[in-house]
């Protein structure tokens, strides 16, 4: 019986949500690492555009609960994901159309574009501000649970009990079902192979008629779904706010390096490592071990390896040692 | 001579604007922005050295510019005595492991061969280390955050005079640039990006977390001052009479003897503040003149040509027989020190050290514009850059407040559109230095100076 409740508390302690903190991670760490394959640069926008496409979810949620639509007890953030989705790609095509494009033409070096992002990551910032403001915003409705640990514990007669929130539920089935279709469509549909091509070859690609025009679009396209998805997904978890969304990008960063970058599968998998690596780390195992082991050796101190403050720097070392023996990553330099 | 000109002309639009600032608004906030810039001017100068001279990118200023302000606590703060007395033993202990762990790891690698075994004794060897960090430290740290926590709980520094913190700022800096730049210089240009940013990050949270060494988030106050304070200016004779002498045709117009007192009490308190800051300024300008000296000198030597050549090519210079890792690593710790010694001048102008402040936001990506806008491989440029976009970020709050207010005046005071708008006006200043950059790397990459080759 102690040992069920030992696994129970670290299933719902570390596990799960681990496993919904990965699927954010994973879904930033496929945008960022979809445009350094194909457009060649890594985006220190990634995590503003996340956030840009968060806050017309946001605006559109309220703008509905007003008008009383709604899911019942889904998050009626659900509803408003296509819109803010349609919002966010017109903002990247616009975006890539006044700025990126031009360096493409040119052939600028990745280090070019990377400034050029920084650009558009503080006009990105400013608009985000102008329009919604700084402050913190919730916005979720409907069921706030799915399990919650009294019932779970009446159901087993267990002494610990399993949490799980709907927006966790959520976040790991929508990111499931949305990298399947992603993976899907890169590996088996002729638009897919073609972005692939592009990205391992480009001359090659030109040569065998690929148009580039088409391959931009589709990337910008597929990088606006997921960033937008990704967002609302982190903001329904915790809240929706802009500076937040900033930080997040250097874990998605370093999600996608780990992973290998240039490499979607890779990257989907970094999200998980990344989030696991800084949960388990920074848990406190104490009340883990003390239904593990008897009694009277009950260990005194939290038996935590890092304070939760150093959660950040976890993932930081863990990208900086991977950059260090296997700088393609852990799933090697596969190009998308 | 042309070339001076613009970089006459470009300087002294930049004074003027300031000038302008001292006349609309208030002597003291121009010496503020003049302050700010000179700093700015200082951190430029350190990333154009990395960037301009050399090619590196580095996104990991905020790291240094932090260690900077944190070397200016750990030499001018009075130790805390009794701190010492029940921690400080453990913390030195602590030192001792983890220069014991350095030594272990680097006989094993240096000892050993390649191998798996290795891999894994080293990877055990770190991870026994930091279990018993932990074990040693814990309860020092302990009683070090509960000597009266409200004032000091931390170990304080060394009391000596803070002038010598800039120096210490920049040592501190240059060493973690040299372990820094070991284990990252031999990454792709966008990676090392990605890899400074990150371990800032990490910097500045050890910072951040660590109160037995700075308080943390708790903040130092009260630092020590190169200048006079305020108040004993104030009750000083030579300061009053000085005061009386400037403003004596003002003072002369004011019959009553009362308020003839009260008008030079107020102008005593102004130009009090206006000559701390004067001073302020007067330092930092000699620091920036060195500096531009210095680099001015460095960069149209040999060992300039040198770094302009690994820059633009670095195969053939490596084929000429330049040590292009040793040169880089060398350029790496030179610029990241005079960003620590930026850091630890202002946060020797603040009086203050808040960990909490360190943001990438402004201390890395605001100073990467600086110096694009400016001009990357141009020490003046690079100055002026930090000059301009310095100004911009700190009025373009006010500015965009003016033109909202104007483009709005027809619209009634409560119109929900101008009161958002009003509301939003400190978020222009991301908006001035976005679109500044881009149009700056759109059509005059070189920046506002451009980098000048002269031929010898």
């Amino acid at each position: 019986m102690d040992f069920l409740n030992a696994i129970i508390v670290l299933f719902n302690f570390t596990v799960i949500p681990a496993l919904a903190y990965g699927s954010q991670l994973a879904l930033g760490a496929i945008f960022v690492t979809l445009i350094y394959a194909v457009l060649r640069f890594a985006n220190f926008a990634t995590g503003d555009m996340m956030s840009f496409g968060t806050m017309f979810a946001v605006i559109l949620t309220y703008y509905f609960q007003s008008l009383g639509f709604g899911l019942g007890v889904l998050p009626t953030a659900l509803l408003t994901i296509p819109f803010a989705i349609l919002m966010m790609i017109l903002y990247m095509l616009i975006i890539d159309k006044f700025v990126f494009s031009y360096y493409r033409l040119k052939k600028s070096p990745p280090v070019q574009f990377a400034m050029v992002s920084v650009g558009v990551m503080f006009v990105t910032q400013a608009l985000i501000r102008i329009i919604i403001g700084p402050s913190d915003r919730r916005f979720l409705d409907g069921e706030k649970f799915i399990i919650k640990a009294t019932e779970f514990k009446e159901m087993t007669g267990l002494a610990e009990g399993i949490t799980l929130k709907s927006t966790q539920a959520i976040t790991i089935i929508v990111t499931l079902i949305v990298v399947s279709i992603m993976f899907w469509f890169l590996n088996r549909t002729k638009t897919g192979t073609s972005m692939r091509a592009y990205s391992d070859n480009e001359d090659l690609a030109l040569l065998s008629g690929i148009d580039p025009k088409r391959v931009v679009l589709i990337t910008w396209i597929i990088a606006g779904i997921l960033a937008t998805i990704g967002g609302v997904l982190y903001g329904l978890d915790k809240s929706y706010r802009p500076f937040v969304y900033f930080n997040n990008m250097l874990p998605i960063f370093a999600a996608a390096i780990v992973g290998g970058i240039g490499n979607p599968f890779g990257a989907f998998l970094g999200g998980y490592v990344i989030a696991f690596a800084e949960i388990f780390v920074t848990y406190a195992y104490k009340r883990f071990i003390s239904y593990l082991l008897p009694e009277h050796l009950e260990p005194d101190s939290l038996l935590q390896l890092l304070s939760t403050d150093y959660k950040f720097a976890v993932s930081f070392s863990i990208l900086v040692i991977v950059l260090l023996i296997r700088p393609s990553g852990i799933f090697k330099g596969k190009v998308i | 001579m042309r070339n001076y000109k613009n970089v006459i002309a470009a300087y002294s639009i930049m004074i003027f604007l300031i000038i302008l600032v001292g006349i609309f608004q208030s002597w003291s906030i121009a010496l503020t922005i003049l302050n700010y810039c000179l700093i700015s001017a200082v951190m430029t100068i350190g990333a154009n050295i990395q960037w301009g001279y050399a090619g590196l990118i580095n996104f990991g200023i905020m790291g240094y510019t932090a260690l900077g302000g944190l070397a200016v606590v750990l030499v001018s703060v009075e130790p805390v005595k009794k701190a010492w007395q029940v921690g400080g033993l453990n913390i030195l202990a602590c030192i001792w492991i983890i220069v014991a762990i350095i030594f272990v790891v680097k006989f094993i690698l240096n000892r050993f061969n390649k191998s798996k075994l290795r891999n894994y004794s080293v990877a055990s060897v770190i991870l026994g280390g930091i279990i018993l960090l932990r074990i040693t430290a814990a309860p020092g740290i302990e009683a070090i955050e509960s000597v009266d926590p409200a004032k000091t709980g931390f170990l304080g520094g060394m009391g000596l005079p803070v002038l010598l913190s800039w120096i210490f700022g920049a040592l501190l800096a240059g060493s973690l640039a040299f372990v820094i730049g070991k284990i990252a210089l031999g990454l792709r240009a966008d990676y090392l990006a990605i890899a400074t940013l990150l371990i800032a990050e990490i910097i500045v949270s050890i910072i951040k977390h660590e109160e037995w060494l700075a308080r943390g988030v708790k903040n130092v106050i009260g630092l020590k001052r190169p200048a006079p304070y305020e108040i004993d200016l104030q009750t000083s004779e030579w300061f009053i009479n000085l005061v009386t002498k400037f403003n004596s045709s003002k003072l002369n117009l004011i019959n009553s003897i009362v308020d003839k007192q009260e008008a030079l009490n107020q102008m005593v308190i102004d130009a009090s503040s206006v000559y701390v800051k004067l001073c302020f300024t007067g330092l930092f300008l000699t620091v920036v003149i060195i500096l531009l000296i210095v680099t001015q000198k460095a960069l149209y030597s040999p060992w300039g040509r040198k770094m302009r050549a690994i820059r633009d090519n670095e195969e053939a210079a490596s084929a000429m027989g330049k040590n292009i890792v040793k040169e880089h690593l060398l350029i790496f710790i030179l610029g990241s020190a005079i960003v620590g010694l930026a850091g630890a001048m202002m946060v020797t102008n603040d009086g203050l050290f808040t960990p909490g402040s360190y943001r990438p936001m402004r201390y890395t990506f605001v100073i990467w514009v600086m110096v694009i806008v400016g001009g990357t491989g141009n020490n003046f440029g690079a100055i002026l850059g930090g000059f301009v976009v310095w100004f911009l970020w700190v009025e373009a709050a006010p500015i965009a407040l003016f033109l909202i207010n104007l483009f709005t005046s027809h619209l009634p005071e409560t119109n929900a559109v101008r009161v958002h708008l009003i509301e939003s006006a400190p978020y222009f200043r991301f908006l001035v230095i976005g679109m500044g950059l881009l149009l700056i790397m759109r059509y005059r990459p070189q920046g506002i100076i451009p980098e000048k080759i002269i031929k010898q």
